[in-house]
Parts: C-alpha cells; structure tokens; sequence
C-alpha cells in the first residue's frame, strides 16, 4: 500500500505540473461587474439603439439572469410555484422600494430593480399599508378638522377601510392587467423589443403606490395648499417611474398609440391621487352641512347651510 | 468468524465481511420490556371515563399558561410546541364585543362591527401566517396561527382598561392616559410575537415577516385607540 500511496501523490505532483505550464487552462473565475461586455448578448447593434441598451440594463451585473430559465418551473397548483414570487430578501425589497421613489433618468425599473424576478411581497403590502395609511390618515385629519366644532362627534369611520381596500386592490391588480392585455395586443400586431410579463407589470404597479403613504401622511396636514402641492409631487415621482417603464414597450407603435398608453397611465394614476383626496379627506376650510335629524314625531328637519 | 482486526487496511475488512457466511440459529441475549397498562394509547381510551370537569380544567389550564408565557415572553416551546386556537378564538370574542359600542344607530359611520373585527383579526392571521410561509419560514401553519392569536392578549387588556378609563370620563386626559396603555401593549404584542416567530425565519428575511405583524397589531390598536362609545 505504500506503492497506492506514492501512486496518488505522484498524479497530484502531474496536475500541478500541468497548471504550472499552462495557468489559464481550466480556471474559473468569477468576473467583476466591470468587466461584462456591454454588448454580452452578442446582439446586433443598430445604430440609434443604444439606449435601449441602457434601458434594459445589459451594463449591469446580471447574476440573476444564471437563474432565470430556472425559476418558476413548478406547476401552479403547488405551494412552491408561489414561493417563487416570494424569493426576495430584505435588502432586495428596499432597493426596490428606493427605485420607485428616486426615478433615475434613463434607467427602467423592470430591469434594473425586477431583472426577471418580480415578487408579489412588495405590491401585496405596499397596498394594505396604503389601505390603512389612508384610512387612518382620513380620520386623522377629519377629526383635527372638526375639533371644537359643537355639533361634531367623533366616529371612527370604519367602513371607509372596506372601501379604500377594495379601491386600491383593484388599482393595483386590474389596472396592470388591462395594460398586460393591451401590450400583448399590440405586441401581436407590431414587433417590440420590450416586453413584459404580466408579474412585472404588476410589481412595478406595486412599488410605484409606496409615495402615496408618506403623500397619505402629511394629508392631514389641513391646509389645501399643501395637499394639491404633495398630490403633484408624488404623482411626478412615481408617474415618471411608470413612463420610463412602458416608454420603450410602446415605443415601436404607432406614435399616437403610444402616446395614448402612457397618457392613460398617468391619468388613471393621477385618478386615484386625487380620488382618494376628495373622498377620504375632508375639505380644510368649508362648512358642512348640518345632518338631517330625525325628530321622534316623524317629521324631519334638514337644516341646508351653503 | 475470524476477529477483525484493526491493522488491516481498511478495503481488506470489508471484503472479510463479505466472504463471511452464517449458518444455524444465532442466540441474541437481552431485555425487551413493553409497557402494559397505563401505557399511553390506553391513557386516550381512560379519558372518556374522567369527570368532564377534569377535561375541561386540562384545557383550561393550557390556555392558561400560555397566556402566562405571552405575557413573559421567553423562548418557551409551550405555545409553538403544542398549539391551540381555543385562547385565540377567546381572545378574539372577548375584544370584538368590547368593541362593540352600543350604538343603535347603525347608519352612522360607527366603529368596526363585531364580523369586521373577527374577520380582520382571522383573516389577519391567516394573511401573516401565508406571507411567512411563502417567505421561506419553518413554522407551521397552525403554530404561528397560535401565536398571533395568543399575542392579541396584551391588546385585549388595553381594551378593558380603555372601557374602564372612558368609564370615569372622555376629556383629554382619558384620552392621553388610553394611547399610552394602548402604545404600550401594542409594542408588547409585536415584541411578544416577534420574539417567537422570528427564529423560524430565514435570517436575511426577518424584517420583511415582523413588518406585516407589526401592521396587524397597529390596525387592533388604531381601533382600540379610536373607540368611542356612543
């Protein structure tokens, strides 16, 4: 056995031999960010097209993109098909967040933050926050409205919360889907570069509510100067974020399609800002109408102020 | 059988081993006991034969104690180990009928009705207890559904405080001396079910599972906060 041993070491002594002569032979090194090729995908560059480039990230590091052909093979009807839509980590989740509030121009969402594994961690809470930041902000700011006024008692106004989560739900999951629908229409008829899934539309919807919390916060500030200064600078933020994610999926269409889409975007985006202002939050400075009191003997007074 | 000896190489042993062949009967020395009687499966058949109020104390005694370990919250496997959702569903009650204000007027936009608080807590629970699943967590379904049931505990003593404070008055300082009980055992609640549900986790995922609990508990406590009786 000592012949087995000498054996060993000497095919040992011939490897390390082997790498000696030739040290670029068979290493595996694991690149810098900086070093990846812009041009990595070995697609044909038109003239014109780099920002395209750039839009879609390729410069970046894509170490998610080793893993993308093997996410999401398990079959819908399993627990773990749904975990893949979960698989994001705290850090991730902020970056995300931090993406949709500060819009770099130039730079897409989708690929740069989602880059193929969107999560439904982010909108699904995003939008119970919001829920809840609005109802209760509405309260708020109802009550420190009316304070001192005689005739006003406080409620707690509950049944707003079923009204506000209903409202935003739907935002948030049926308005992505139209625009999904609509994409893919359109993708039928005119070649895109860019396309989305469906997850990806819905995250990017997701992540693009969050300035509406802290914007549903200082709501109760009751001065309407204010409100309509907040409701313009978060719709600016995160509008521009959902612009500069749909620009280049509708940029190969027909110019009034496309500028059509992204109107409609911003509109319903807007819709939902102000809508929630005019419902949730009273107006600072009128008068309200006194309630109809029902007076015992069947009659009824409605006292009409304005 | 030739002993083995521990200088041979080691592929040589095996290869004795397997060249050994066994004939005839091998006598095996030793004790087997089996526990006769008062063994456990007889023990489920003997409660049929107890006193109903000793089953029902049993019970009472597990809720408990662990209401005693959510209010001291150490790591104690009692409430994770053997769950049950009897505390909860107790809980649960007991806070949606305090918050019922009484009001006869319905058509007001009063506080939550008992259905809105059973369901918001439930399907709260439920909500929390997917989300950390999906995420990656170890517990399982029915645990941490005890927990945050469990944890609803100290909210549901601020609840009963709340009723006795508005008892003696509604002025500002009710309501100042309310949302400090209230702030106190909201923070109480999320620490309480944090501290059991976060080692389940995985570690770089902790904040993105207390953070729905922190919501859940910050909702019970914006209506314990905001009732008013009518």
């Amino acid at each position: 056995c000592q012949n087995q041993r000498m054996h060993l070491f000497a095919e040992f002594d011939d490897a390390a031999n082997l790498l000696a002569a030739n040290p670029d032979a068979t290493t595996i090194s694991i690149d810098e960010p900086s070093d990846i090729p812009k041009n990595k995908h070995g697609r044909l560059q038109q003239p014109g097209r780099e920002e395209d480039d750039e839009l879609l990230g390729t410069d970046d590091s894509d170490k998610t993109e080793l893993l993308a052909g093997q996410k999401k093979s398990a079959p819908f009807w399993t627990f773990e098909y749904y975990q893949t839509f979960f698989d994001v980590d705290t850090y991730q989740v902020l970056d995300r967040i931090k993406g949709s509030v500060f819009p770099v121009p130039g730079k897409n969402f989708v690929r740069l933050y989602i880059r193929s594994n969107p999560d439904l961690y982010g909108p699904f809470w995003i939008c119970a926050t919001l829920v809840f930041a609005i109802a209760v902000s509405g309260n708020l700011s109802n009550f420190l409205i009316h304070l001192g006024k005689p005739t006003y008692h406080y409620v707690p106004e509950f049944r707003k919360v079923s009204i506000a989560a209903t409202t935003i739900y739907a935002y948030a999951w049926l308005v992505p889907l139209a625009l999904w629908g609509f994409l893919m229409w359109r993708n039928s008829k005119v070649m895109n570069i860019v396309s989305y899934s469906f997850m990806e539309i819905v995250c990017v919807y997701g992540y693009s509510l969050f300035i509406y919390i802290p914007t549903a916060i200082l709501w109760i500030i009751p001065q309407r100067v204010v409100r309509w200064v907040l409701v313009v600078f978060s719709l600016c933020l995160s509008g521009s974020v959902l612009v500069m994610t749909f620009w280049p999926a509708v940029r190969d269409d027909n110019r009034r399609i496309a500028l059509a889409t992204v109107a409609t975007i911003v509109l319903l985006h807007a819709l939902l800002a102000v809508g929630c202002l005019a419902y949730f939050f009273d107006a600072p400075e009128l008068d309200f109408p006194a309630p109809i009191i029902p007076v015992h003997n069947g009659t009824t007074i409605i006292t009409k102020v304005q | 059988a030739p002993p083995l000896r521990a200088d041979r190489p080691g592929v040589a042993q095996f290869a004795e081993l397997a060249d050994m062949s066994l004939s005839g009967d091998i006598t095996v020395e030793g004790e087997i006991t089996v526990p006769v009687g008062a063994a456990s499966p007889d023990e489920d058949f003997s409660t049929l034969d107890e006193p109903v109020r000793e089953t029902i104390m049993r019970d009472l005694k597990a809720v408990g104690k662990k209401f005693v370990h959510v209010m001291y919250p150490r790591k104690s496997s009692a409430l994770l180990r053997d769950w049950d959702l009897w505390g909860p569903l107790v809980l649960c009650v007991s806070l949606a009928l305090m918050l019922q204000g009484g009001s006869a007027d319905s058509k007001e936009d009063g506080g939550p009705q008992f259905a809105e608080v059973f369901v918001i807590i439930w399907f709260g629970a439920v909500v929390i207890t997917l989300n950390s699943k999906l995420l990656g967590g170890t517990i399982s379904f029915f645990q941490s559904l005890c927990v945050l049931g469990y944890c609803v505990l100290p909210l549901t003593v601020a609840m009963l405080v709340c009723r006795l404070v508005l008892l003696a008055g509604s002025g500002t300082v009710s309501f100042i001396v309310r949302l400090l009980v209230v702030l106190a055992m909201f923070a109480w609640s999320t620490l309480a079910s944090t501290a059991f549900l976060a080692d389940s986790q995985p570690p770089n995922r902790k904040a993105l599972v207390v953070y729905p609990i922190f919501l859940f508990y910050f909702v019970i406590s914006w209506m314990i906060l905001t009732f008013t009786p009518q």
